[in-house]
């Protein structure tokens, strides 16, 4: 072995340039998937994130059927007991926060838009939802009985409200009454999403259930994990503290948010064609090197086999130095590309003129990306092309076992 | 000189090329491959923006708008306008104008039996939304309205769901008049329309634009103007005239009414460039290796060449042309295989509609189509063929520097 493998680095280096123009290719095309993969899951990471903790949580405790059909009547009892017991009781539950929504007609005195009211429990929204910290004039929410509502921002200009205004909601109540009351605007939030500060407002949870006559019923508890990697394990806790009721179910980001998930799938079933397809140019566009190595060696392969070498030795001679060489190539684009992506992880990523994209599609914080660092990322790229660049070596080294020593010798 | 001798230059270097012929094909397969996947890359993101752009135009925007300055801003009863002057009349009923139409818009609540939501409330002239929005499409449940005093509604397919109601049924629209009361309304559903974002299907409902101005104690008054040109490049001066006679108005074209998509298509268009860059670095490693191999084999030969008298520029020529004969024939069969993949194979677009709710959230409809523009085939034609030479030059030059006694006697 030891020979063959000092063989195969000499005659690597027969041919330098060549040697160095194989190896550029194969450390472009490294660099690339190491560079791009971290990027691409980490601005996942980012738009479920950011979709996830502006409001709808980790995961929710819901009534069968209410994430299809939002209906008021749908509601958890004693949703607040149930919500106490899991708080606290696992340290996978970092916030565990109450909800009851609905749609209401908000009025000032000159104007009244449709918008999403919801009811929340102002000493824990803050622990699932970015909401209460994304208030920019006046402040959140008191107390759960407190007659005050915060409004997003351009949900406020258009109601021409500001801090300390008053507000009429009306709405329909879980009994089919009407349902008004007159609220304080005690604070305006800024989201970034044009959704939220357009259509949404916030109010004590207990005046949410008084105004709706609602009891102490909720539609909807919120739950947010460590973080997205324990998913499975948060899922699997929720599942098992519910376990005593049949009246609720739980659902994860993916089933609160079924878009997102998709979104994510088109965008990586298209991302695999790209450099599926980007691999096999750089393939072809390196497969010559390998074809030539052959090729014009045919004389001394020749010579080799009448020296008594076994064919299979030189396949195997031939297997080493293509092996070589794209290692060689794959070494020096993933030490560029790491330090890259590890610049990139550090200080982020940042697109001149993309915020505003992101802010059409709901995504605030997509501006900076952060790459995934996970190992999984970075060793796609490489060992996907070192399998494909081998195979492409094999198709030459196949010949190497047709030669004839005779013929072979002959030829120039 | 040059010039005299080309045509040998090019016999040589077509010939040279075919001397290896398994090495040759292999590159120009990696070539091709390469100007194929930038073709159909182009195609696709072009088709892309040109289906959100036209999306966004059919979403009741239309190529240029007329409205109060203060509408867009706030788009209250009180910023409504109005119906136009015989000045505006006269530019809107020219040939320059293929169709144009007034609306009234006003939020509102909606309301069934069992749900409410909030919505736009359009009044339209049922006529004239033919070929200006979406609306203006046949409606696929039920009958479309009939004229600007129809008294039904049409409203969304899911957002009927949304409602749980359906054709036939009463609906209340609860909004706000002039005089900032609540006006209230029942109407009967009469049609459903379908459109290829559900955030359209849930946003608007449509009635006629003679019963709106009724319910809202709005008299003749309209929200806005909205109007499609018989041509692109029209557009602005267009624009322009409408200013004019207009003055208290404001006039704007699509492009300051969504600047956003503007945005994402000047986004798109400079990573193309990027793209393309990627793409052909992943080849060029190919071409030069190929050349490169091909003119150290060739050292003998062209040591006597030079021997014989050949001047080095036409050694470099000899190289670039069979770099260009390459290149060229690289260039046409990936054209071709771009053309036959996006108008033959994926004629009727990508149906994507398996994730329809994940396309939602690109704003993308489920049907992917790709759009080839000349101008974009241009560019990666130049690109390609440019560059490629610029790669060559390498061993061009390479091949010019050998010194001729050294070269020959070279085994």
């Amino acid at each position: 072995m030891g020979i063959i493998f000092s063989l195969a680095w000499r005659n690597l280096w027969r041919n330098r340039r060549r040697t160095w123009l194989t190896a550029g290719a194969i450390a472009f095309s490294t660099l690339l998937l190491v560079a791009w993969v971290p990027i691409q899951f980490g601005t996942y990471d980012i738009m479920i994130n950011a979709s996830l903790r502006v409001f709808p949580g980790h995961a929710q405790i819901q009534r069968p059927g209410y994430q299809e059909k939002p209906e008021i009547r749908n509601a958890i009892d004693n949703a607040e007991q149930l919500a106490e017991t899991l708080r606290g009781s696992n340290e996978l539950y970092q916030g565990v926060a109450v909800r009851a929504q609905g749609f209401a007609l908000l009025s000032s005195g000159s104007r009244s838009y449709g918008a999403q009211v919801v009811g929340v429990q102002p000493q824990f929204e803050g622990d699932t939802s970015s909401i209460p910290g994304l208030v920019k004039q006046g402040r959140f929410l008191s107390a759960v009985d407190a007659q005050e509502v915060v409004l997003g921002s351009a949900l406020a200009r258009n109601l021409k409200l500001k801090v300390r205004d008053e507000v009429t909601v009306l709405g329909g109540g879980k009994d089919g009454s009407v349902a008004a009351v007159i609220l304080t605007v005690v604070g305006i939030f800024e989201s970034g999403s044009n959704e939220f500060d357009h259509y949404f407002a916030e109010m004590p949870l207990h005046t949410f259930q008084d105004v709706f006559s609602m009891g102490r019923s909720a539609h909807a508890i919120a739950i947010v994990g460590k973080s997205l990697e324990y998913q499975s394990q948060l899922l699997a806790a929720l599942k098992g503290a519910i376990s005593g009721r049949d009246d609720v179910v739980v659902l994860g980001w993916d089933e609160l948010l079924p878009g997102m998930k998709e979104a994510i799938q088109v965008d990586k079933t298209f991302g695999f064609i790209f450099y599926g397809i980007l691999i096999a140019i750089v393939v072809f566009s390196i497969l010559n090197t390998f074809l030539m190595s052959v090729l014009e060696r045919t004389r001394e392969f020749g010579l080799m086999l009448a020296l008594g070498v076994r064919p299979q030795r030189i396949a195997s001679l031939m297997v080493l130095e293509s092996a070589l060489l794209t290692l060689l190539g794959l070494v020096i684009g993933l030490v560029i590309g790491t330090a890259l992506v590890y610049w990139a992880h550090v200080v982020g990523i940042h697109y001149p003129g993309v915020e505003e994209l992101a802010e059409q599609f709901n995504l605030p914080d997509l501006s900076r990306i952060y790459p995934q660092m996970k190992l999984s990322n970075f060793l796609l790229g490489p060992v996907s092309i070192f399998i494909f660049t081998n195979i492409a070596a094999w198709i030459p080294i196949l010949r190497v076992r047709k030669l004839e020593p005779i013929e072979a010798m002959r030829t120039i | 000189m040059i010039a005299r001798s080309l045509p040998l230059l090019i016999t040589l270097g077509w010939r040279n090329l075919w001397r290896h012929s398994k090495r040759t094909l292999v590159i120009l397969f990696a070539i091709t491959l390469g100007v194929w996947f930038m073709i159909i890359s182009a195609g696709m993101m072009i088709g892309i923006i040109e289906q959100q752009l036209q999306d966004t135009i059919m979403n009741l925007t239309g190529h240029a708008q007329i409205h109060r300055p203060m509408f867009r801003d706030d788009p209250a009863i009180e910023h409504s306008m109005p119906p136009p002057s015989d000045a505006l009349r006269k530019i809107l009923n020219s040939d320059d104008v293929k169709q144009w139409s007034m609306r009234v818009r006003q939020p509102a609540v909606v309301m069934s039996e069992r749900e409410s939501r909030g919505v736009t409330l359009v009044g339209i002239d049922p006529a004239r939304e033919k070929g200006l929005s979406f609306i203006g499409k046949p409606v696929v449940e039920g009958r479309g309205l009939e004229s600007v005093d129809d008294s039904g509604i049409i409203i969304g397919r899911r957002m009927a769901e949304k409602l749980q109601t359906e054709v036939g049924k009463r609906i209340v629209i609860m909004s706000q008049d002039k005089d900032n009361e609540v006006a209230d309304r029942g109407f009967r559903i009469v049609g459903l329309f379908q459109a290829e974002l559900e955030a359209t299907e849930t946003a608007y409902v449509f009635t006629g634009l003679k019963t709106t101005q009724k319910l809202l104690g709005m008299g003749d008054d309209i929200s806005e103007i909205s109007l499609m040109t018989a041509s692109r490049e029209g557009l602005d001066p267009l624009v322009q005239r409408l200013r004019q006679a207009a003055p208290r108005l404001e006039a704007k074209s699509w492009k300051e009414l969504e600047p956003l998509v503007v945005t994402a298509m000047a986004l798109y268009e400079n990573f193309m460039i990027f793209w393309y860059l990627i793409i052909f670095i992943a080849m060029a490693f190919g071409l030069t290796n190929t050349l490169l191999m091909a003119v150290f084999e060739r050292t003998r030969e062209l040591g006597l060449f030079q021997a014989l008298g050949m001047r080095p520029r036409f050694i470099v020529g000899q190289v670039l042309i069979e770099s260009f004969i390459l290149l060229a024939i690289g260039v046409v069969i990936g054209n071709l295989a771009g053309v036959f993949t996006t108008n033959v194979i994926f004629a009727d677009g990508i149906d994507l509609s398996a994730f329809s709710r994940g396309m939602e959230q690109f704003t993308m409809a489920s049907t992917m189509y790709f759009t080839l523009r000349a101008k974009d085939i241009l560019t990666i034609n130049l690109l390609v063929i440019i560059l490629g030479l610029v790669a060559s030059l390498y061993p061009a030059v390479k091949a010019a520097r050998f010194v001729p006694v050294e070269a020959i006697t070279r085994t």
